[in-house]
């Protein structure tokens, strides 16, 4: 196939894996953190880790939509949703994250709810107008790659002259997470988390470019490298950072040029900034609230806004207490430290959002690499035999 | 007095804008001209002439499989064929995993009202060529008619018996460490090929399903392995990697596979791509996936290499010790990676 398998050749990532291995510092400990889902998603696919040498260790960060969505503003949806004059759109991922009390948008389907999956917003546009009698709501969800398609679908709403539809905004923001995981205590004083770098997104980066970046790399003298989703992406921004390190540089390098621009994606930017504003600060879940962590309508569209539509409060829902996801999603924890994890909690019965998306690191982990645990038990079985 | 018989004109059928109504499953006349005129026309053999509730037929010496299948796939009508050729080839696939010589189909319609004759006899008439194709005539069936909404245009049921020959008794506990994975070709074929004509996802592709009878297939490789083949299975919902799971823990053994031994169609990987999905969890209904011990792998390989089912073949892994049962794959990447079963649902209504 031409430009997907150039960029999965075996081959040259092991050229690249010889490299990272002859570079590397023996005595240096080398941590980075992918930011996005989808970066941890090829690394577990492709089972990256067996490539790289055991002094460089890799931890996921919070770059996962669906897992980073607060039970509240879920609990809302569902509730949203049980509204016999609404439709709600989602996208399929959502489906069967666990809500409060063992509900999730699957069994509230289950129940009756009209709750529809779309691969669009195009779609809920197209329910919209089908079905005029219906108030359709598209649940929008995404870091700044899924915000276009979002306002797209609203300028489409306008021309269209469509008053039945609406979105309700989980719209969130990359730099303003990142910015927060460098300031916490785990990371900035009690050293309990090691980040050394950064892998940087890949397609928020083709939005919102690579200058966003600029000022943590220097303020917190971190180096980061955006990088494609691919593994040879991976790989190679791996072998870029190392290299930061090796030569006390803290920049931000684009390893993904083939499709992001310094200064990203103009016309997506303008077309977000006419329909949304940020938020003052938002909940992600696992960081707490993020200060200008996410975006909302502007008061011009708060027609289309279903949160002031509804009149919707977001309940304040807690996590199941045994369930380690906010403390995996800061890198505080490894999926195996959670007592839940491949016991209580599995893709197939999930407690918590990690397990859920396939870009969440429990789910990454537990579908792709959880053979590793098991041969490392019993390496050491064997030492010790 | 001289009594004449008049014999009521009986209006056809329209198969060009017809439609199924409620009558047609009441039991009366209508039902009888929609069985004779669609059902009988498309699979006619004597058993159906005959007319019976049941069918009556001599059981050869030996041990029988029997098995039952639905058939709910959505779009009815997709590139390479519809749910008629499906609810042929999986029934007669079903029987012939087990080794044996698929004898006898039956074959049940639950039809919506309003549903159109012609694509009732399109259907019908897909099943009739498969069947004969495979040599396995349908020899009972049943019609019911469901309110408007209460069905999805028709759902098939089905029934299958076949006959195991001497000695052959595969078992899903049966795999081995060292026994050989063979899978018969190229895998994801249906299921993208059903997808590229769901509503809200329609894309432009040339694949078709790859819905076939494998029962010569399975005759060819049975003839040479024997009972040395392990077990056989059509990987359908929830792809090779369903199969190689399940088998994993019926035999509490584990798997090595190699990415880049399994056949895939560039055109099937790139739709995968797009989409979102591992063509290992994509379903196949032509296709199996085969344990063979390792000392007639090379000859059950080599017939099906040289059956036309079985030309892209491939050797694509070991069974091996493992007492977590995983089954894990060399990334043609390079690294290591567990192929598990899909959690949730992929695709509903794939068949």
């Amino acid at each position: 196939m031409k430009y997907i398998d150039e960029y999965r050749d075996g081959r040259l990532a092991k050229d690249i894996a010889r490299q990272i291995s002859e570079e590397v510092r023996p005595d240096v400990n080398y941590h980075f953190m992918e930011f996005c889902g989808g970066h941890t998603h090829a690394i577990s696919r492709y089972g990256l880790e067996d490539l790289l040498p055991d002094n460089v260790r890799m931890i996921h960060g919070p770059g996962c939509p669906v897992c980073v969505l607060p039970i509240g503003r879920l609990d809302a949806a569902i509730a949203l949703a049980q509204r016999p004059e609404v439709t709600l759109c989602t996208y399929g991922d959502l489906m069967r994250v666990p809500g409060s009390n063992g509900s999730s948008l699957l069994k509230a389907k289950a129940a009756g709810a009209d709750i529809r999956m779309v691969y669009s917003t195009l779609d809920a546009l197209r329910i919209a107008e089908a079905e005029p009698h219906r108030e359709v709501v598209f649940f929008a969800i995404g870091f700044e790659t899924t915000t276009p398609p979002t306002a797209l679908a609203l300028r489409a709403a306008i021309d269209k002259g469509l008053e039945n539809f609406s979105i309700y905004c989980n719209h969130v923001l990359t730099p303003a997470a990142i910015q927060t995981i460098l300031a916490s205590p785990e990371v900035a004083k009690l050293g309990t988390v090691k980040v050394d770098g950064f892998i940087g997104p890949a397609h928020v980066s083709t939005v919102i470019g690579t200058e966003p970046y600029d000022a943590f790399a220097e303020n917190f003298r971190k180096p980061v490298v955006v990088a494609g989703f691919e593994p040879l992406d991976v790989i190679q921004a791996i072998l870029m950072l190392v290299r930061q390190i090796n030569e006390g540089r803290y920049v931000v390098e684009n390893q993904y040029i083939r499709a992001v621009k310094p200064g990203g994606n103009r016309k997506a930017q303008a077309e977000v900034a006419e329909f949304f504003e940020q938020r003052e600060s938002f909940e992600w879940r696992g960081l707490g609230d993020v200060p200008q962590g996410a975006l909302r309508l502007r008061e011009a569209y708060s027609h289309y806004d279903a949160e002031k539509r509804f009149g919707l409060v977001t309940p304040a829902s807690k996590d199941n207490p045994a369930c380690d996801c906010g403390a995996i999603l800061r890198g505080v924890k490894r999926p195996t430290d959670c007592k839940l994890f491949g016991t209580a909690c599995t893709p197939d019965t999930p407690m918590g959002s990690c397990m859920v998306s396939s870009e969440g690191a429990c789910a990454a982990h537990w579908t792709y690499g959880r053979f590793r645990e098991h041969a490392k038990t019993k390496e050491i079985e064997r030492s010790v035999a | 007095m001289n009594i004449a018989v008049v014999k009521p004109t009986r209006r056809k059928l329209d198969l060009r804008n017809g439609r199924v109504d409620l009558s047609h499953g009441a039991g009366g006349r209508a039902m009888g001209q929609l069985i004779e005129d669609i059902f009988h026309t498309a699979f006619d053999n004597d058993w159906l002439r005959a007319g019976n509730d049941q069918s009556a037929f001599a059981v050869p010496a030996g041990r029988m499989v029997m098995t039952t299948d639905g058939y709910v796939v959505s779009p009815l009508f997709f590139p390479g064929g519809n749910i008629g050729s499906l609810a042929v080839h999986g029934t007669i696939n079903d029987v012939a995993m087990s080794g044996a010589k698929p004898l006898y189909l039956s074959a049940s319609f639950i039809i919506e009202e309003g549903f159109p004759l012609a694509d009732l006899a399109k259907i019908a008439d897909t099943m009739g060529a498969a069947s004969r194709e495979a040599g396995v005539p349908i020899i009972t069936g049943d019609t019911k008619v469901v309110e408007r909404g209460k069905a999805d245009g028709v759902f098939i049921s089905t029934a299958g018996v076949g006959i195991l020959p001497e000695g052959i008794d595969m078992r899903s506990n049966a795999a081995r460490p060292g026994d050989c994975v063979i899978v018969s070709g190229s895998i994801g074929d249906h299921g993208v090929a059903v997808m590229s004509k769901r509503e809200n996802l329609e894309f432009d592709t040339d694949i078709l399903s790859d819905t076939a009878s494998l029962h010569t297939l399975t005759a060819a490789m049975v003839a040479v392995g024997g009972p040395s083949i392990r077990l056989m299975r059509d990987p359908t919902r929830g792809g090779i990697a369903a199969t190689l799971n399940e088998i994993a823990h019926q035999s509490a053994v584990g798997f090595r596979i190699d990415e880049e031994k399994i056949p895939l169609k560039p055109e099937v990987a790139a739709a995968c791509e797009f989409l979102g999905l591992d063509p290992l969890n994509v379903a196949n209904e032509g296709k199996l996936v085969a344990i063979v011990a390792p000392e007639v792998a090379d000859a059950v390989f080599a017939a099906m290499l040289a059956h036309p089912l079985g030309q892209e073949a491939a050797l694509i892994g070991h069974v091996v010790e493992d007492p977590h049962c995983f089954v894990q794959m060399e990334t043609s990447f390079g690294g290591g990676r567990i192929v598990d079963w899909l959690s949730g649902e992929q695709l509903p209504r794939i068949c």
